[in-house]
């Protein structure tokens, strides 16, 4: 399969790249790993005249720290993230997520922020930048942003970036209890995507849940916090019945529901709720 | 446009359409046929190749995306005309039938063993899942890895 057409154009820098964003317009696509956009476009499902390869700009990809934050650049691999020890100690879920994505040619290639911005409904990456409560920073022309993860996804396949932006890195507060966390997914067993993923992030405090957050995707057009659950959650303590009960309730603001041959909408609320039972008591058992 | 990619060591300049596949680019630019082309939708694992020392899928790559790298297909493995230890794996295993998915199947167990020297089976498993086999039933495929780790540790004390 060959794709279409298109001129191909590799900036040293942002500012470059967003000219030349502004310059196309709707033309163009950004690539970094390609491997969402590359398989897009051989299936001729998009045919952008022009693709912008930010891969080379240098400095946005790497793991870095600024005090509590870490800073995880656009270009980043998940393959790179998975192999961090510096992140296995301060933020294991960002780990064990990568880890579950694809294989590993597909973690070699693939980044954060392509992933992010593609925004996949049974994308992995989703889920676990909820359970962060991640800031995604844009740039466009002249202006940065920040746009919270609860407010990035917007619909099937549509993130919050603009078509003249461009997502240049990942900040990320430091966990208080960087153990107390897990993502748990159904994958696919062809493509490993996620029929259901739920990744939890914990805080306890004397044997109570001082704070909780649960990323669920796969299961809707996009994914979710799944706050319902989390106030069954917080200030209780973590026993059986209050998981079960909290876990219960963990697709209420699905409205739709995605539904395939992997698996029909129901079937998808009833996995949503197992694995964010089992999320959770991951999550306190690592604590 | 013009680009510059070394495969096997071997420097290959052209001048290609920025919608060239990579994999295109080492099969018909560079003539170098035993990465194969499987389900093109990165997928299969069947052209995964080296892309400066990592596995990835070379039909989901831009050959411009690859100028300046250094590529490693099967073809670069054997060192003289002798087996590399993974290749002989898969001869003395019997890790193939038919041989369509053996050189992605290959590479990918070379990036797999390049992080760990000593996976178990279950580890050589979850580092294979990108390469699908529809012959052996894999399990070959895992002896002839397992076979390939012990050798190449056997080869690392030796050289020691």
């Amino acid at each position: 399969m060959i794709t279409g057409n298109f001129d191909y154009f590799a900036p040293s820098n942002v500012e470059e790249a967003i000219k030349l964003l502004n310059e196309y317009g709707d033309d163009c696509k950004i690539i970094s790993g390609g491997h969402s956009l590359v398989p897009v476009l051989k299936l001729r499902l998009a045919s952008p005249a022009v693709l912008i390869d930010i891969g080379r700009i240098k400095g946005l990809k790497g793991i870095s720290f600024e005090g509590g934050t870490i800073v995880i650049g656009t270009n980043t691999t998940h393959a790179e993230i998975a192999r961090s020890a510096e992140l296995k100690k301060h933020c294991p879920l960002l780990v064990e997520t990568a880890g579950q994505i694809g294989d590993q040619q597909v973690r070699n290639r693939g980044t954060i922020g392509g992933s992010l911005t593609h925004a996949d409904p049974a994308a992995d990456w989703p889920a676990a930048v909820l359970a962060l409560d991640a800031d995604i920073i844009v740039k466009g022309k002249g202006s940065v942003r920040t746009i919270k993860a609860t407010d990035f996804f917007v619909d099937i396949m549509t993130s919050a970036v603009k078509s003249n932006e461009i997502v240049t890195e990942i900040r990320i507060t430091k966990p208080a209890q960087p153990q107390a966390a897990a993502y748990l997914k159904v994958p696919q067993a062809a493509s490993g995507f996620a029929v259901v993923g739920v990744a939890a992030q914990l805080t306890l405090k004397d044997g109570r849940c001082e704070k909780v957050a649960i990323g669920i995707t796969g299961l809707g057009p996009k994914a979710y916090r799944a706050s319902t659950s989390e106030n069954a959650l917080i200030g209780n303590t973590l026993d059986a019945a209050t998981i079960s009960a909290a876990a219960e309730k963990a697709d209420t603001e699905a409205v739709d529901t995605m539904e395939d041959i992997h698996a029909s909408g129901e079937f998808r609320r009833n996995l949503t709720r197992v694995y964010t039972k089992r999320a959770i008591m991951a999550a306190m058992s690592r604590a | 446009m013009r680009i510059s990619i070394s495969i096997n060591g071997v420097k290959h300049d052209a001048d290609v359409e920025p919608r060239l596949l990579l994999v295109h680019f080492i099969r018909d630019l560079a003539g170098l046929t035993g990465t194969h082309i499987g389900c093109e939708t990165s997928i299969c694992g069947a052209c995964t190749v080296l892309m400066d020392g990592k596995p990835v899928k070379c039909c989901a790559i831009l050959a411009v995306q690859a100028d300046g790298s250094e590529i490693t297909t099967i073809e670069g493995l054997a060192d003289e005309g002798r087996l590399h230890p993974i290749q002989e794996g898969f001869w003395e295993c019997h890790g193939l039938q038919c041989g369509y998915c053996t050189p992605g199947m290959i590479m990918s167990a070379y990036g797999l063993l390049q992080e760990n020297p000593d996976p178990t089976e279950d580890e050589i498993r979850h580092g294979l899942e990108g390469n699908l086999c529809r012959c052996t039933g894999y399990q070959h495929i895992v002896d002839a890895v397992r076979h390939a780790s012990r050798q190449m540790a056997a080869k690392a004390v030796k050289a020691g």
